[in-house]
């Protein structure tokens, strides 16, 4: 034996074993362990799946009453047939594992605040805090309770979460997701509060946007004139979904105005610095409608749904079909939690839209002292409770967030929480989210509606996050009603900080649900919602501040359908694939009259010449979709940008309706002038071509780099939430924007869109941008991008389980049996 | 012929190991290391050994996985790693991380034999 030479090949062995056994930094974040991921019998490769794709004909598996079979058709949607609930909701857990676990876990992690536990980062303890602070476990584990005090919906959930436990015990280590080997970590078993952390998330995402904060910050600088005037409570172009002129019935709730508006709410100061680290998309909206048949070629109705949410790999969304002896249902399902959302079944079709209503709000809490143990509330010391959260990070010691919980829910700003409030003060958060709510009960029962009463009663214990639910059924009833669980407001409250000394500044009601805006086959023969605001001003409860709700893809929705007879599914989609910028529309006149076109160069016309001629479309190779929108981003800037750059804290800017209306409706727009230059007055007109000729400058340089063309400076893409590019699809070539139907922008758009016909036997058609795998290895991890990105849809196969085993585009066919 | 068997049996016997997922991915190394002192070479005839087994057995099974994939995992892992989206240069340092290990392994059995 040579010891020396021994003892170095040695060490120089294990050294290199654990080099390539532990994470490296890489940058911010860490590479994979990667003797591991490159190891053929371990690593990525084993994620690499055949393209000829096959599955086993019979899958043993313990936990299943009967034999469940299940289809797959060519698109890899799952048709599954099982003779019982449990069994249905046990193999789409299962199915919904095997396809999307990863997405499923990460998403819960968001929800739950435990990213630090497999990220370990920085920026990832931000997130958690912030989550865990606003009261999203908190809130789960109140739904929780609630969905499982219901028979139906606790054998839903946990024969759903054995299904998925039974695919996350029958993994080998080397059949973990992609991701996991990535990130270096492993699946832990699912839970039922799993599932209600991510109906959290969804809420969060759907109704954690109302920015209390920012808006105060503004109306502060501003004053309180000047902010109205910016941010006004109407829109002239608003079409809402129940139309003007409806009469509403004596309101129940007899809402009670705080006498001390002024002093205590309107006038208050605050100085917030900080912002949340994840804000939900400021257009996550979405279009419903539903026909009737005195409207439709085939007699029937047709409902159509496409709703708007960030674009990402793997999909939000999982199509499949559930039939047992009871029902038999199809659309678009969660992955992380049981039933359809978005769909249809034998009799009627159903869709939703974000109601966009404001159900989360602040109020400033006065401590007695820095412990928190008391603080003032109707003139008097009141104890607080505490919640600990204890949050986990990798390779590091535990962080608890201690919080004090008053009558109007978490202070999730306090002291220990860095740098919100510059002025130190505490700050407490009431949102609906946080309430007990039992949103599966509504879908599981929507999934076996047979008509228009089923339909009202399923949705009428929906709470949160608040929807606009089409319906229309094969006997020919079309409905919309806004439903969620809504505080009876008066007006502006909650648009800012509220005190929380002051019981009279907390929630009343809420509205009773027979009073939600509610339209069942209306004379004009179609009902819509766009997210625009849903009743005029008659209503006799406040909505939440008129910016939540842009008006522009209702109203060109609303005056199609109007127009429209003899429809077709075909018509549909291309109504809903429509480009035509109805916002556009209404600028171009102004914007034209305004602009002095004698102070222009012959350069600066061109592109006015593309202007003028433009179709008012946002088709992907317009380039006057991209002059009008360089255009009018420069108006806004050169509007606005004066004041708001001497803004020190975070703001809100003005909504496109305020300031088009603006140019309408007032010539001397006060905002118009600059207030850098104090000897001059500006005007409308001044702004319109100093910001015409920026645009033009801006217009030339985008002309130099050949990206003219709309869907070149739109530039979808879907992303993978860790951000690598070749996990996602970039640059595609696509039409669409903000205010067309077609909703379409960078990374946010049409998540899902579907068009049913009512006729006896359905006629259905969908598409997502994603792919049924969430696997980046595999063949069907974004199939529909393309098809999508084009504006086609599929064919949906809505097959009975005889038909399904005759038909030939059914791919595959397992058998689940127990053992 | 003493060379050829050793990394026969080293790739055979390293993908045998790899058969079981509760060893770890290294588990190889142990192999390597175990026929190299069952047939003992001159060390850097055993590193080689070590070397040429691995690398002939990770980039044998890669390819076998990657041709039915038709390189779509492999093109993106490609440009994580990165490696310029190149499928076969990530087959090749999969080889090259693999023969490393194995080469290093078989190297310390060979010292164990030398006198």
């Amino acid at each position: 034996m040579r010891i020396v030479p021994l003892i170095i090949s040695a060490v120089a062995t294990a050294g290199l074993v654990a080099v390539l056994n532990m994470q490296l930094p890489s940058g911010a974040t860490k590479t994979p362990r990667l003797g591991y991921f490159l190891s053929p019998q371990h690593g990525f490769w084993q994620n690499a799946e055949p393209v000829t794709i096959d599955f086993p004909e019979a899958i043993r598996v313990s936990g299943v009453k009967n034999m469940v079979d299940v289809f797959f058709d060519e698109r890899l949607v799952p048709h599954v047939y099982a003779e019982s609930n449990a069994d249905a909701y046990f193999i789409q857990g299962y199915i919904h594992a095997k396809f999307r676990l990863w997405q499923m876990e990460f998403q819960t992690h968001i929800a739950g605040g435990r990213l630090s536990e497999i990220l370990g980062d920085s920026s990832s303890l931000v997130v958690d805090k912030y989550f865990r602070r606003l009261g999203m476990v908190y809130g789960a584990e109140k739904s929780l309770k609630e969905i499982e005090s219901n028979p139906q919906t606790r054998e839903a959930c946990d024969s759903y979460t054995a299904g998925v436990n039974a695919y996350i015990k029958s993994l080998k280590q080397n059949q973990v997701p992609f991701e996991y080997k990535l990130l270096d970590y492993s699946p832990e078993l699912w839970t039922n509060l799993k599932t209600a952390l991510f109906l959290k998330l969804m809420s969060y995402d759907l109704t954690g946007g109302t920015d209390d904060l920012k808006y105060t910050n503004t109306k502060n600088y501003f004053g309180y004139d000047d902010f109205m005037k910016l941010f006004p409570n109407v829109q002239d172009t608003l079409d809402p979904i129940i139309p003007r002129g409806t009469v509403f019935e004596k309101p129940a709730i007899d809402v009670k105005t705080p006498v001390n508006l002024d002093s205590v709410y309107f006038n208050r100061k605050d100085s917030f610095a900080s912002t949340p680290p994840i804000m939900p998309n400021k257009s996550n909206g979405s279009n419903n409608w539903a026909v009737a048949g005195s409207k439709t070629k085939s007699g029937r109705p047709i409902l159509c749904n496409d709703p708007h949410l960030g674009l990402r790999f793997p999909s939000i969304w999982f199509e499949m079909q559930i039939t047992t002896p009871e029902y038999s249902t199809y659309g678009a399902s969660f992955p992380g939690s049981p039933a359809i959302v978005i769909g249809f079944n034998d009799s009627c079709a159903w869709g939703v839209t974000n109601a966009g209503r404001d159900v989360k709000d602040y109020y400033e809490i006065k401590f007695k002292d820095s412990t928190m143990q008391e603080y003032w509330f109707e003139n008097s010391w009141k104890q607080s409770e505490f919640r600990q959260e204890i949050i986990k990070v990798k390779g590091k010691p535990d962080i608890t967030e201690r919080i004090a919980m008053t009558v109007f829910g978490p202070v999730m700003y306090d002291k220990t929480y860095g740098g919100a409030s510059k002025d130190g003060k505490y700050y407490a958060v009431r949102w609906k989210a946080q309430d007990a709510s039992n949103e599966i009960n509504t879908f599981y029962k929507l999934n076996r509606a047979k008509n228009y009463l089923d339909y009202v009663e399923a949705i009428s214990t929906y709470q949160c996050p608040g929807q606009n639910f089409v319906f229309a059924s094969k006997s020919g009833d079309i409905a919309i009603r806004q439903q969620g669980s809504f505080s009876a407001r008066w007006k502006q409250q909650g648009d800012f900080v509220m005190p929380g000394f002051d019981s009279t500044y907390m929630w009343q009601g809420p509205i009773p649900v027979k009073e939600n805006p509610q339209m069942t086959n209306p004379e004009r023969g179609f009902v819509s919602s766009a997210n625009q605001q849903s009743v005029d001003a008659t209503y006799p409860y406040y909505l939440g501040r008129a910016g939540n709700f842009p008006p522009y893809r209702g109203f060109i929705i609303n005056r199609k359908l109007a127009a429209m007879n003899n429809i077709t599914p075909d018509d549909m989609k291309l109504l809903q694939t429509d480009n035509y910028n109805v916002f556009a529309e209404i600028c171009k006149p102004v914007l034209l009259k305004y602009l002095d076109e004698t102070k222009l160069t012959a350069e600066e016309k061109r592109y006015l010449d593309i202007f003028k001629s433009w179709n008012l479309r946002n088709d992907a190779n317009e380039k006057g979709a991209t002059v009008f929108q360089t255009f009018w981003d420069s108006i806004e800037m050169q509007t606005w940008g004066d004041e708001y750059s001497k803004m020190k804290l975070p703001a809100i800017w003005p909504d496109e309706s305020s300031l088009i209306e603006s140019f309408i409706n007032d010539s001397a727009y006060k905002f118009a002038d600059d207030i850098n230059t104090p000897n001059k007055k500006e005007t409308i007109a001044d702004v319109v071509l100093a910001a015409y000729q920026k645009a033009a400058k801006q217009l030339a340089k985008m002309e130099k780099t050949n990206k003219l063309e709309w869907y070149k400076v739109k530039d979808t893409y879907v992303a993978h939430p860790t951000k690598l590019p070749s996990l996602g699809r970039y640059h595609l070539n696509t039409g669409g924007g903000a205010h067309a139907i077609n909703a379409t922008k960078s990374d946010h758009g049409p998540s899902w869109r579907m068009v049913v016909q009512l006729t006896d036997k359905i006629e259905a058609y969908c598409v997502y941008p994603g792919g049924q795998s969430g696997n980046p290895g595999s063949r069907y991890y974004d199939t529909f991008i393309d098809t999508w990105a084009a504006g086609r849809y599929y064919s949906i196969i809505f097959a009975k389980k005889q038909e399904a085993r005759k038909d030939d585009r059914m791919k595959w066919h397992i058998s689940f049996v127990n053992g | 012929m003493k060379f050829i068997i050793a990394i026969i049996l080293t790739a055979l016997l390293s993908f045998a190991v790899g058969l079981f997922q509760f060893f770890p991915w290294w588990s190889f190394v142990v192999c390597a290391l175990i026929v190299s002192v069952a047939i003992p070479q001159k060390p850097w005839k055993g590193f080689v050994t070590g070397f040429v087994a691995l690398f002939i057995l990770w980039i044998v099974l890669a390819c076998i996985i990657d041709i039915p994939n038709e390189h779509i995992l492999s093109k993106k892992v490609a440009q994580i790693i990165p490696l310029g989206g190149s499928y076969i240069l990530l087959i090749i340092v999969t080889g090259i991380v693999g023969g490393l290990v194995g080469g290093l392994g078989a190297l310390t059995g060979s010292y164990i034999r030398q006198k």
